[in-house]
């Protein structure tokens, strides 16, 4: 069997050019070729290793182009569901996001070669409300639709994939729904929360249970997923859970319990006094717990994530300066129980992660290194790279980074 | 009402409020209440001077308690997927209703053995008493009687996991939404759940209606024991109904609040937050034969007969222990 041609969207950020390096290595693979509308900082371009580079905007029909040019026979959409920091990035979003994999369905539909195709969604399209079940499989759907936001988005997309199978049944459709992503690496809207401040807020009276995964487990699933064989939806998670609180204090920063009503007044503040705003709609997001059910993903598609929950958490958590480190409270802990004479508890931790002091400073400039990487997280980059789009509409480049796909320009000229 | 201030007077009134006073404070899960009373542990945590060698019994709670908080400074415990936080149930949410289990309510268990010690069992109980109270006296029955002191697992509305702080804390306990689907999976998954079919209904019926069993729901919690081959357990609870003798009912307000009844007791709301205090009636708690559901066959669940009759079979038994479990107590408040 030749090789599989795959096209990944979205190499500019983390899991789409982690992806594509780990793909061009895969033995089953022939060729990679990352497509974005923007061009790759340095430290996204050395991830992808061995794939080639297309600068090309999945909303723009020239998509269809490449897969045709290169043959692709695996489209993976990688930049799907991604979500947005701030409401002025949202619209952005949504247009990417919703629009971007409608046309790169269109693209797909067309074209004679692709096979397969593995979109991500995420575990938003469950919702999450207090009249919903604790775990949800993937059988089931959100019991309130969310009227807008990323949940809203993902079930739209997956709507068009499920429309796209049906016009296509030769197509295996892989559509991997993931909880939270995070990691030492990546940047989204929750990794800026956590990293905010010393105090982070939450919403009083709620304490909702979240569920991570670990980045390297989310770029592995996705791999696994374009070179495997599996069809369908399935839950991509990291074992167990792990409560707002308890991760904040995991985090060795403080929870600042604030009622839902005042959290605008309080971001408004906190950014007026340039004490790093937080965006009141992911704190409201964050007080109704989701967890997934995983067996699918155990035992049909066959991938065991090597993060839980927690360790993904505590790897992190790493990269943030604790407010509180662990070894302060035991320190406290002991001096009070010395003052009154009480013999205090060995500390035997219930999970690894007292060692947060390690290297943290270190780790902290290398992570504001790794910030520029993720576009996605930051609406002013998002926004910037919008407007170059906008620019570039009328004569897309096509940088063919091995020179091999640079003949698609010319053609595009000539029409 | 005449019966209500008979026992109001001599027995609880001292008795309860020192322990009720010094438990939600200090966190020590390890010192007994027999502990000095004079001696709060957690309150002043630093005082010099009484500086001992030997451990005694106040220290060791006091360690226990430090090593509790730092557990939660550190973020250093587990939950489980449905948000099941053991170390804050035994250190935090059970020792307060431990002392209202002795105490107050002299709760007497009967059938103990019924329960088994591992592997999943459906526990179906009444419900009454205005708030759920029977539903936590239940779990702390099991909690600290059981021999293998089983955690419960019981089920609630919804309604409870949308309030703020209670919904928090009652995931926390290891509660969960009721709904075939947790249930299921937790059933599946070998443990104890409780659930109360009764609902709204039950806890919130009119005190000259106690212990008549109200309409037990459309027979999910039948569904969920057949689909994983779990025994049903009837549970009778006796002493729940005279804790909050609802009397009467503001439907406007409880509307207003979006409550399924706004309860008017003798005390509450007349004397304001007093009337929270429950009244202390003699309870018991009778766990009865468990009626084994794996003999099925495979679609059994989906057949609604099979449903009705087994759902039928249990509310018979709870309503027929309840009547006899009501003629052993005699008086509803001396016992």
């Amino acid at each position: 069997m030749a090789g599989l041609i795959i096209l990944v969207t979205g190499v500019t950020r983390f899991i789409g050019s982690c992806l594509a390096g780990r793909l061009a290595e895969h033995p089953g693979v022939d060729r990679v070729i990352g497509v974005d509308a923007a061009l790759p900082e340095p430290a996204a371009r050395a991830r992808m290793g061995g794939a080639d580079f297309a600068r090309v905007d999945i909303r723009n029909p020239l998509v269809a182009r490449v897969i045709e040019a290169a043959g692709v026979d695996t489209v993976v959409h990688a930049s799907a569901s991604s979500t947005p920091v701030s409401t002025a990035a949202r619209t952005m979003a949504k247009e990417m996001n919703v629009l971007g994999t409608m046309q790169l369905l269109a693209a797909c539909q067309r074209s004679e070669s692709v096979r397969n195709l593995i979109v991500r969604s995420t575990g938003a399209v469950y919702g999450a409300s207090s009249r919903d079940p604790a775990i949800f499989t993937e059988e089931m759907s959100a019991r309130s639709v969310p009227s807008s936001g990323p949940g809203r988005d993902a079930i739209d997309i997956e709507a068009y994939v499920r429309g796209f199978g049906r016009r296509r049944p030769d197509v295996r459709i892989a559509v991997p729904r993931f909880a939270d992503i995070i990691g030492p690496t990546l940047v989204t809207p929750l990794t800026r929360y956590f990293a905010l401040s010393p105090f982070v807020p939450m919403v009083l009276g709620r304490d909702a249970r979240l569920q991570l995964v670990h980045e390297s487990d989310a770029v592995g699933v996705m791999e696994h997923l374009a070179v495997g064989d599996f069809s369908g939806t399935v839950n991509v998670a990291g074992d167990g859970a792990i409560t707002l609180a308890q991760a904040i204090h995991r985090a060795g920063r403080v929870p600042l319990a604030v009622p839902a009503i005042a959290l605008d007044g309080l971001s408004r503040t906190m950014r007026t006094l340039r004490m790093g705003g937080f965006s009141p709609g992911q704190v409201r997001l964050l007080s109704a717990g989701r967890v997934l059910d995983t067996t699918r993903l155990r035992e049909r598609a066959d991938y065991t994530p090597r993060f839980t929950t927690i360790e993904a958490f505590d790897d992190f958590a790493r990269t943030l300066r604790p407010a509180i480190p662990a070894a302060t409270v035991r320190q406290v802990e002991v001096r009070i129980a010395e003052a009154v004479g009480a013999r205090p508890l060995p500390d035997v931790p219930a999970m690894a992660g007292s060692g947060q002091l390690l290297g943290g400073s270190a780790r902290v400039i290398d992570a504001l290194e790794d910030q520029p990487v993720d576009p996605l997280a930051d609406p002013i980059a998002a926004d910037e790279l919008g407007v170059i789009d906008d620019q570039r509409i009328g004569r897309p480049r096509l940088v063919g980074i091995t020179g091999d796909a640079a003949g698609t320009p010319r053609r595009r000229r000539s029409r | 009402m005449a019966n209500t201030d008979i026992p109001l007077g001599p027995t609880p009134k001292g008795a309860p409020a020192a322990p009720l006073a010094d438990t939600p404070g200090t966190v020590s899960q390890i010192s007994p209440p027999v502990a000095e009373p004079e001696e709060p542990p957690a309150a002043q945590p630093a005082r010099p001077g009484t500086a001992l060698p030997a451990e005694t019994g106040w220290k060791r709670g006091l360690a226990g308690s430090l090593a509790f908080v730092r557990r939660r400074m550190t973020g250093d415990y587990q939950v489980d997927d449905f948000g099941y936080d053991p170390d804050f149930t035994d250190h935090v949410f059970v020792p307060p209703l431990k002392v209202l289990y002795e105490k107050w309510f002299r709760i007497e268990t009967l059938g103990m053995e019924n329960i088994p010690d591992t592997g999943g069992a459906l526990l179906v109980a009444n419900h009454s008493g205005t708030v759920a109270v029977d539903a936590l006296m239940t779990a702390v029955a099991l909690r600290e009687h059981h021999p293998a002191k089983r955690p419960l697992r019981m089920l609630g509305a919804d309604l409870v996991f949308q309030t703020p702080f209670l919904g928090s804390v009652a995931r926390k306990a290891g509660n969960t939404l009721a709904c075939n689907p947790d249930a299921e999976r937790l059933l599946a998954s070998g443990q104890l759940v409780a659930v109360f079919p009764e609902g709204f209904k039950g806890v919130g019926k009119p005190y000259s209606q106690r212990y008549k069993l109200q309409r037990f729901g459309r027979g999910g919690f039948v569904t969920a024991a057949v689909k994983t081959g779990v025994p049903i357990i009837p549970v009778s609870i006796v002493g729940a109904e005279e804790i909050y003798p609802l009397i009467g009912n503001i439907k406007p307000l409880a509307r207003a609040l979006g409550f399924p009844y706004f309860p008017v007791t003798p005390t509450f709301p007349l004397l304001g937050p007093l009337g929270a205090i429950p009244l202390p009636s003699k309870w018991i708690i009778e766990f009865g034969e468990p009626i084994p559901t794996d003999e099925y066959a495979e679609n059994a669940a989906d057949d609604p007969m099979v449903v009705f009759n087994l759902t039928d079979r249990v509310r018979e038994t709870i309503q027929q222990t309840l009547y006899r479990l009501l003629l052993r107590r005699g008086h509803p408040f001396l016992g």
